[in-house]
Formats: C-alpha cells, sequence, structure tokens
C-alpha cells in the first residue's frame, strides 16, 4: 500500500488549498475584480486543455491537432443539458458527464484507424476530424448551427478551480504510473516498447481517450462559464492556441503546461489595450522562446517537492 | 526449443526471407551471419512477432507461435535486444529495466532480478538514476541486455551487440553474453562481426539475400574457406 500521508503529498494538498483560499480572499476583497476572474477562468479551463493535450503529445508522442474537437463535444453536451434539461450546477455535471461519454466514444473510433499513422499524418488526420465534429455541430437542429446557445452562468470559478485540481491529479498520478511508463515508453521507441511485450496500439488510444474525456470536461467548463457558444470558437485554430501551451510549457511537462497557460494568458490580458500589436508581439514571444529554448519552457522536467527537499536537506547539511 | 519452418517474410513486393529454416537447441549459443541485408534481423523481429510472416512456421517450446502477438511472444519466453540498443533515452536507468519487466507481476521477483542485472552491470548500478540517454554507447549495451533479461527470457536474440563498440567493449560484452548463456539461457546472436561471433557460438548460420546458405558448428565455419573469404577477410 502506498503512503499517501507522506510529506510531498502533503505539500502538494497545503498548496493547492491555500492557493484556492488565496484567490478567494483577493476575489472577495475586490483585488481580482470582474475581468480578472474571467482570466482567472480562461486560464483555468486553458490549463485543462494544454494538460489534456500533453498527455497525448508530450507523455504518449501522439500528436493531435484535433483537441478542439473534443472540446466542443464538451462545450455543446454541457450547454444542450444546460438549456435542456437542468440549469445550475447539476445540469454542468450531468452535461460534463454526457460530454465525457460522448467524447470517449468519438475518440475511440477515431483513434483505432489513425493511432496507426505516425507523426504529420497523424496530425493531418486528427485535424480534419475536429473540423468534421465542428461541422456536424454547425447543422445540428439542437445545437441551433450557426448561431450558437446563448446559456445562463452556471460555473463559477470555484468549479473550474477544482476540476482543474482533479484532472491534474488524473494525468500526473497516470504519468508515473506503471501505464503512464509504458505511455512513455511508446513515445520513446515504439519498437523496442513492442519487443518488451508493451502493446503500443492500446497505449496510444488509452491516452489519446483520456485526453479526449478532459478536454471535454474543459469543453463543459467553457459553456457553463461564457454565456455563447459557437461552432465558429472551436476551428482548428483552437487546437493550434492548445498546441502552443504544450508546446510552450514544453512537451511532457504539467508543471510546464501550467506555467506557460498562466503566462501566455497574462502576456494576452496585457495586450488586449494595444490590439493592433498583440499577435505581432505574441507571435514574437513564441519566436523567440522557440529560438531559445526550443523544447520549451521546461523541457520534460516537472516541478517536485521531493526534488526540492532535497536541495534543501542537502543545504542544511552543508551549512551544520 | 526454436524451430523455424520455412519462414517467408514480405516488405511489401520485396521478399526479405525465403523459406528459412532453423533450430535453436535449449542452452545452445547459436550464430547468425551474414552481410548488410541478408535478412538477419527481420528473421529476428520475425521470430519476436515484430513483423507478419508470409509463409512458415515458428515453434517455440512445443507450441505454435503463428497465431502469437508480440506480448505473448515475450510472455512465452523469447525477448529481444534490438539493433541500435533502443533503450528509452529519457527515462532513468532504472525505469528502463522495470519496463523489461513490464508483463511479470511478481514484485519480490522483478526485484531480485534488478539485483543481478545491477551485480551483472556495475556500472548500471552506479548510474542508476541517470537517464538513460545519457549513457555512453557501451553502456546503453549493457542497460538493454539488462533490460532483456528483466523478462526473465528462456530464449534470447541479441542484435548486433557489437554495432559501434570499441574492440576492447565487443570483448566484454561477448564474454558477458557467454556467461548469461551458461547460467541457463539459450542465444540466438545476430552478428556482423563474424570473427566473435563463430569464437562462441556452439552453432552458426550464414545468411545471403534472405537465405541460409552455410550451417554448422562454429569451429566448422570458422575454418571454412567461404567463410574465410567472405567474412572473415581472408
Amino acid at each position: 500500500m502506498k503512503n499517501w500521508f507522506k510529506r510531498t503529498n502533503l505539500l502538494w494538498l497545503a498548496l493547492i488549498v491555500s492557493t484556492y483560499v488565496i484567490l478567494n480572499v483577493l476575489i472577495s476583497t475586490g483585488i481580482i475584480n470582474n475581468v480578472y476572474q474571467t482570466v482567472l477562468l480562461t486560464i483555468g479551463i486553458n490549463i485543462i486543455l494544454a494538460i489534456s493535450l500533453n498527455l497525448i503529445i508530450g507523455i504518449t508522442g501522439q500528436f493531435s491537432l484535433g483537441h478542439a474537437g473534443f472540446m466542443i463535444i464538451g462545450a455543446y453536451s454541457c450547454g444542450v443539458v444546460l438549456k435542456l434539461v437542468a440549469g445550475g450546477t447539476i445540469g454542468v455535471l450531468l452535461g460534463m458527464l454526457i460530454g465525457m461519454a460522448i467524447s470517449a466514444a468519438v475518440a475511440l473510433v477515431v483513434a483505432i484507424p489513425t493511432l496507426r499513422l505516425r507523426g504529420d499524418y497523424l496530425a493531418i488526420a486528427t485535424l480534419g476530424f475536429g473540423e468534421i465534429i465542428r461541422i456536424v455541430v454547425l447543422n445540428m437542429e439542437v445545437t441551433n448551427g450557426a448561431a450558437g446557445l446563448i446559456l445562463p452562468k452556471a460555473v463559477s470559478w470555484h468549479m473550474v478551480y477544482w476540476a482543474m485540481v482533479i484532472c491534474t491529479l488524473v494525468i500526473v498520478n497516470f504519468g508515473i504510473s506503471a501505464h503512464g511508463r509504458a505511455c512513455i515508453s511508446v513515445r520513446e521507441d515504439e519498437i523496442a516498447a513492442e519487443a518488451m511485450g508493451i502493446n503500443t496500439t492500446q497505449y496510444k488510444i488509452l491516452a489519446f481517450v483520456i485526453g479526449a474525456m478532459i478536454a471535454s470536461v474543459a469543453g463543459a467548463l467553457y459553456a457553463g462559464a461564457f454565456y455563447v457558444i459557437k461552432p465558429e470558437m472551436f476551428t482548428y485554430s483552437k487546437s493550434i492556441d492548445i498546441l502552443v501551451l504544450v508546446v510552450f510549457g514544453g512537451m511532457g511537462s504539467i508543471t510546464g503546461s501550467f506555467i506557460s497557460t498562466v503566462l501566455v494568458s497574462l502576456l494576452n490580458t496585457a495586450l488586449q489595450q494595444f490590439s493592433s500589436v498583440r499577435m505581432i508581439v505574441y507571435g514574437l514571444a513564441l519566436v523567440v522562446i522557440m529560438v531559445f529554448r526550443p523544447s520549451g519552457l521546461l523541457g520534460r522536467k516537472e516541478f517536485s517537492f521531493d526534488a526540492l527537499l532535497k536541495k534543501f536537506d542537502k543545504k542544511k547539511g552543508a551549512a551544520s | 526449443m526454436l524451430q523455424v519452418k520455412d519462414l517467408s517474410v514480405h516488405y511489401g513486393m520485396i521478399q526479405a526471407l525465403r523459406q528459412v529454416s532453423l533450430e535453436v537447441n535449449e542452452g545452445e549459443i547459436v550464430a547468425l551471419i551474414g552481410a548488410n541485408g541478408a535478412g538477419k534481423t527481420t528473421l529476428l523481429h520475425a521470430i519476436s512477432g515484430l513483423v507478419k510472416k508470409s509463409e512458415g512456421e515458428i515453434i517455440f517450446l512445443e507450441n505454435s507461435l503463428n497465431k502469437a502477438t508480440a506480448r505473448s511472444i515475450v510472455s512465452s519466453g523469447i525477448t529481444q535486444v534490438p539493433e541500435g540498443r533502443r533503450i528509452f533515452p529519457d527515462m532513468s536507468v532504472a525505469e528502463n529495466l522495470l519496463m523489461g519487466a513490464y508483463l511479470r507481476k511478481d514484485k519480490k521477483g522483478i526485484e531480485e532480478d534488478m539485483q543481478k542485472v545491477y551485480e551483472r552491470f556495475p556500472r548500471l548500478n552506479e548510474r542508476k538514476k541517470q537517464l538513460a540517454g545519457t549513457l555512453s554507447g557501451g553502456e546503453q549495451q549493457m542497460l538493454a541486455m539488462g533490460r532483456a533479461l528483466m523478462a526473465k527470457p528462456k530464449l534470447l536474440l541479441l542484435d548486433e551487440p557489437s554495432m559501434g563498440l570499441s574492440p576492447l567493449l565487443v570483448k566484454e560484452i561477448f564474454s558477458i553474453i557467454t556467461e548469461i548463456n551458461k547460467q541457463g539461457t539459450t542465444v540466438l546472436l545476430v552478428e556482423q562481426n563474424a570473427r566473435m561471433a563463430l569464437q562462441i557460438a556452439d552453432r552458426a548460420y550464414v545468411m545471403e539475400t534472405g537465405k541460409i546458405v552455410l550451417s554448422g558448428t562454429g569451429e566448422e565455419l570458422a575454418a571454412s574457406d567461404e567463410i574465410k573469404k567472405a567474412y572473415l577477410g581472408g
């Protein structure tokens, strides 16, 4: 049995709770006003998207460009439930579950033929698939076509925060499990992985399906938080936005995805007033990062309390 | 222990193996030598289930492997050390070894075997937590072999273990292969370094353009004029 109350786990818990409390205090005292609350929501949702794509691209090494497709599924499942079945938190949760189920089924159907492809072929296939989903949504009755859905606000930042925490825990723990290690071995060397008896196709599909389900959670949160969803919000350029977050932070590093999402969101907000130069500065920042840190901000490194404590202990040891 | 009967493999239109038959008996070291493109690696891949065979049969321990997947072949006791080592560069040495034991469930046995691997390759023990990609070529070869041993194979397939290594390291690797064999693992060895391979092999097969053209004991082949001319440089 693992020890759930290790020093590092407690530290993580403390970090999660204290961040939550601090944000809460900042919001209730008005230091984080409504505008910044929206930024906060965006950051939370984008983090979920980035880490879910990171599971597919960074950890398992399968280049997918169809992530917005799964976000649509989540967004519209939640949207339709909020409109037709139930409102409020219950509606969001129900929509989320339905979205996850549909995403999982769709991901499975997409994964089985496409994950035989590699590299750029897979990227093109998944890109096409993302567009197919969008076109389907665009032409359905219940989704109200191109006009989209106008929804009541049903998601608060509390929900986004805890959803983000849960999704992160799921992905991080998957990544360090034996299954996660098998996924990494597929990324590292598919032939060697197969020679070790790993069913490489099965792990690619597993990672793809989990990633898709988590992306649809982000979609559901988005629908509940931002009043309006339209198919045009989820084109392939949305998939690329998510990809940028992953590459920028470092493929394979969940910590990196967190940092890059926060930085990019803050940069976007700061540049909002200079909308004419916004994309130029944003693009330039990406070019600079890729030139100086081609494997992203963190590469494949993760922040860990274990390493930090060890450093700390060493320093103490050296001082005494 | 292993019988390959009339095995043919195609890559699209190209026939890589033409009705190859060979046999490996328990406890032996069998070498498979031949030039580039002779089909040696393809034969190993076919035995491991990594390529599809178009004809023929492979029998291991009285069971046909014709319908077996790569996974079930590993669990039946055949492990391959692939050409070019193919370790997982961004995993630590210890994680690489654990990947080798991927299909095993006995935690205690895995732990013991890990210690055994560290004893056999002390350099891996020193570098346990280091990323495998940062190891030298020789160390990577040792890691690849250690990783394969973690699966507890009855038959170990080695593909070009001497590739890209200094003569001194080649010697070391070959003496380790002999040792592994002495401790009860049967070895099928693919090599371009025919001289070294024939020295340690009980028996050997020579392949040319997808066919087996000669076979015999290691000594016989090492003494044969044809082999001397073609592979041993006079």
